[in-house]
């Protein structure tokens, strides 16, 4: 992105390389972003946002918390595609999308601070005064869990880059464990998340208030995640180009097939899902309404949609629809979140009494955004992430046929 | 440690889960604390004179107001409770004239509020009253989404200490002994406010409903609602048109979540055994994989070995051949020189 061009003397380029494009958006916006937390804490919640006593969350839920989780979902689909299912040429995706998942987590819990009240509380519920009775508990537990899971599955990047052979062995022999834990936990707050609206069935329009929140937002999430793979994958593919090696340049078109594939089935599954849920709690009737515009808009253009475009363009092997078809599952995942946490949320207020964001609110959104894709390309531009170290290649040996009777462990197949 | 710590925690949650649904699925529902304490708000009674406002703000060392309690151009408008406020009379106009009711903390005897906290800062006393803790509290706001009657208030203005703000039926006081009954029932000077135990609130109302034919709708609002609360309304008009829902049903807040935390403690038992069972038949199959192409290629091995072989005995076979044939054909030609040399000496001599 950054140092494209051809440096006529060091002096100048180094001058050059700081003024791109990039960088002086980036800049821009966090140096908002920081005047924006100074004001967040100095003038309180009500100085940056336009929360209230009536709607209590406003984007810093809708899309920091419950987005931005659901959309870090690629790392534990990909991690049990490649190591639990044994899907071992989805391999080359497994370190970006654990590297995603794990600054996306960061970022949530990192926007959090900015969102409750008494930030250096968050440790409470887990360490000082549990409250159990609650699915925001059980939310906070599986997240800062899941934190650490994500964390110690993305070191063996770190350890590579740095040399340390040794504890770099130790955690690639975790892989095992830490995926299926990581499994357990994703399972349990992807759903949580749904959760956290069951207990106010009075202000959550009935298209989308379900006793099923929690498994849609779970099986949503695994479609969010596929999805992010494939979308991330591209833009990765375009912009950091030069970091990618032999195997995972060879695998990223089957990874795409793959995912797609897979994103299509679980497409399909949840608009059959969702559908149920509308005859289980009988709201056919409210599809005639306002709210039913927006719900079938939801459902056949961001769910049935995509489903469609990615049955076709695996079909048709044809890479360009199926990117199509991840983007609309991203913005599906987005609206949906916004549907039940925000424009179907609190439905019973009047329209004057309503929540619409402030545009410093939208700001810091934005700037954590931008926080999460520097230190992306910080890590990605560094270490072993699209490409494999060349101490640690792992990725062939598995054709050859002594080579799986001198391995020392079953888990120890690369990571 | 920390896999052990997070499995603790897990069991006391499937402990939670567990006896709660118990509690629940016995024929006994909770139907509160016996002789906890409650309000009874007679609609026909309150004549919007916003007293009970100032006693609240009184007793509580709330802020003054921007515009004084006796200024009741303030009922022109709909309020709400807020973070200065922890009760407010609303006038509603009906078809029996203008209506006024006052707004606080219902007080669920199964509080939503308290059923959300993820630091347990909420508690439901014996007493009656649903009390928060600031100590614990971390701001998230759970409650005010989960809270039915839009009631928890939250100092959005405060940047280090925000709290959460609401009507702690005077609690702190009456069990400090400071007051006998709350500020804001203290204060009524029509006995549209009546504090008492929640069961001879109860027959209170019923005996109005008695004395009073056609003065009142024959149901008391909070006897049943979200499972019923220690505050009570009567009225003479719906309670839709005073502004109390009367959609919310009579289930507890806590039982719309009990379900979805009851699956938790099976996905952290099922998950690992079912992921583990994936894995090995997935380790299975590439080891048969890998076994087939084995025999396979140890197979090809063999049949190209022997393939080899057999050329090889062939070739050697044609080779032994012509080496006997060139043999016998140099004896041969030997022989017949020695012979020709033979005859032409016998010639010369």
């Amino acid at each position: 992105m950054s140092g494209e061009h051809a440096p006529s003397t060091p002096v100048a380029a180094d001058k050059a390389s700081l003024l791109t494009p990039f960088n002086i958006v980036t800049g821009l916006i966090v140096f908002v972003g920081l005047i924006l937390t100074l004001l967040r804490f100095t003038k309180g919640l009500a100085g940056v946002t336009n929360l209230s006593d009536n709607n209590p969350w406003g984007i810093w839920i809708s899309f920091d918390l419950l987005c931005g989780v659901a959309l870090a979902a690629g790392g534990y689909t990909t991690s049990a595609a490649c190591y639990v299912f044994g899907l071992k040429r989805y391999h080359s995706a497994v370190r970006p999308a654990i590297l995603t998942a794990f600054l996306g987590y960061a970022l949530v819990v990192f926007a959090l601070h900015y969102d409750v009240g008494r930030p250096w509380r968050l440790p409470y519920p887990i360490f000082y005064s549990p409250g159990p009775t609650s699915v925001l508990f059980e939310v906070g537990l599986c997240v800062f869990l899941y934190l650490n899971v994500l964390f110690l599955e993305w070191t063996p990047s770190a350890l590579e880059w740095l040399g340390l052979k040794k504890w770099r062995n130790v955690m690639v022999k975790m892989t095992l464990a830490l995926t299926i834990f990581g499994v357990v936990l994703s399972t349990m707050h992807q759903s949580s998340l749904g959760a956290l609206f069951l207990i106010a069935p009075s202000k959550l329009h009935p298209l989308w208030y379900s006793s099923y929140l929690p498994v849609f937002f779970f099986i949503s999430s695994i479609a969010a995640g596929l999805s992010m793979v494939i979308f991330e994958g591209t833009l990765s593919h375009r912009y950091l180009h030069d970091k990618m090696d032999e195997h995972y340049l060879s695998a990223h078109d089957q990874v795409h097939l793959g995912f797609g594939r897979g994103a299509a089935v679980v497409l399909v599954i949840y608009f059959f899902l969702k559908l149920v849920g509308l005859a289980l709690d009988n709201t056919w009737h409210y599809l005639l309404t306002g709210y039913g515009a927006m719900y079938s808009l939801e459902l056949l253009g961001f769910v049935a949609l995509p489903a469609l475009l990615y049955a076709v363009g695996v079909r048709e092997k044809n890479l360009k629809i199926i990117r199509w078809a991840a983007v609309l599952t991203v913005l599906g995942i987005v609206l949906n979140r916004f549907n039940v946490s925000w424009f179907a949320f609190n439905w019973q207020l009047p329209a004057a009494e309503r929540y619409f964001p402030s545009w410093m609110e939208v700001a810091v959104s934005i700037y954590i955004v931008t926080v999460g894709l520097l230190l992306f390309r910080f890590i990605a531009t560094r270490m072993p992430i699209f490409h494999e170290h060349p101490d640690f290649k792992e990725a062939e040996p598995e054709e050859e046929p002594h080579a799986h009777e001198t391995r020392p462990h079953p888990q120890s197949f690369g990571h | 440690m920390q896999r052990r710590q997070f499995l603790g925690l897990l069991g006391a949650t499937a402990a939670t889960a567990v006896l709660g649904k118990a509690a629940q699925a016995g024929p006994k529902h909770f139907t509160g604390y016996p002789d906890s304490f409650g309000v009874l708000f007679d609609a026909t009674r309150c004549i919007g004179c916003r007293r009970c406002e100032a006693g609240c703000n009184r007793v509580n060392h709330l802020p003054a107001p921007p515009r004084p309690f006796d200024d009741l151009s303030v009922l022109d408008t709909r309020r709400r409770t807020d973070a200065r406020t922890f009760t407010v009379v609303n006038r509603y106009p009906t078809a029996r004239g203008p209506v006024y009711r006052k707004n606080q903390c219902q007080h669920c005897l199964e509080p939503a509020c308290a059923s959300s906290c993820f630091v347990a800062a909420y508690a439901k006393t014996p007493q009656g009253a649903v009390i928060w803790d600031e100590k614990v509290c971390v701001g998230c706001r759970y409650c005010m989404i989960a809270c039915p009657f839009d009631i928890p208030t939250f100092e959005y203005a405060n940047p280090w200490s925000p709290k959460i703000m609401k009507c702690h039926l005077c609690h702190p006081h009456l069990t400090a002994g400071k007051l006998r009954v709350p500020g804001c029932v203290g204060a009524c000077p029509t006995e549209a406010l009546v504090y008492g135990r929640r069961a001879d609130l109860i027959r209170e109302a019923r005996q109005r409903f008695h004395l009073f034919p056609g003065r009142y709708l024959d149901h008391i609002y909070g006897e049943h609602e979200m499972g019923g609360t220690n505050w009570l309304y009567i009225s003479g008009v719906p309670f839709s048109q005073i502004g109390l829902r009367e959609d919310l049903g009579v289930t507890p807040a806590p039982e719309f979540t009990s379900g979805a935390l009851a699956a938790v403690p099976i996905i952290a038992a099922a998950w690992p055994a079912l992921l583990l069972g994936i894995y090995a038949i997935s380790q299975a199959k590439d080891k048969a994989a890998r076994q087939e192409k084995r025999e396979a290629l140890t197979e090809a091995l063999a049949r190209a070995q022997a393939k080899c072989e057999a050329e090889l005995a062939k070739v050697k076979a044609k080779a032994e051949a012509d080496k006997k044939a060139a043999i016998e054909r140099e004896v041969k030609k030997a022989l017949e020189e020695a012979a020709k040399a033979q005859a032409a000496k016998e010639e010369g001599e």
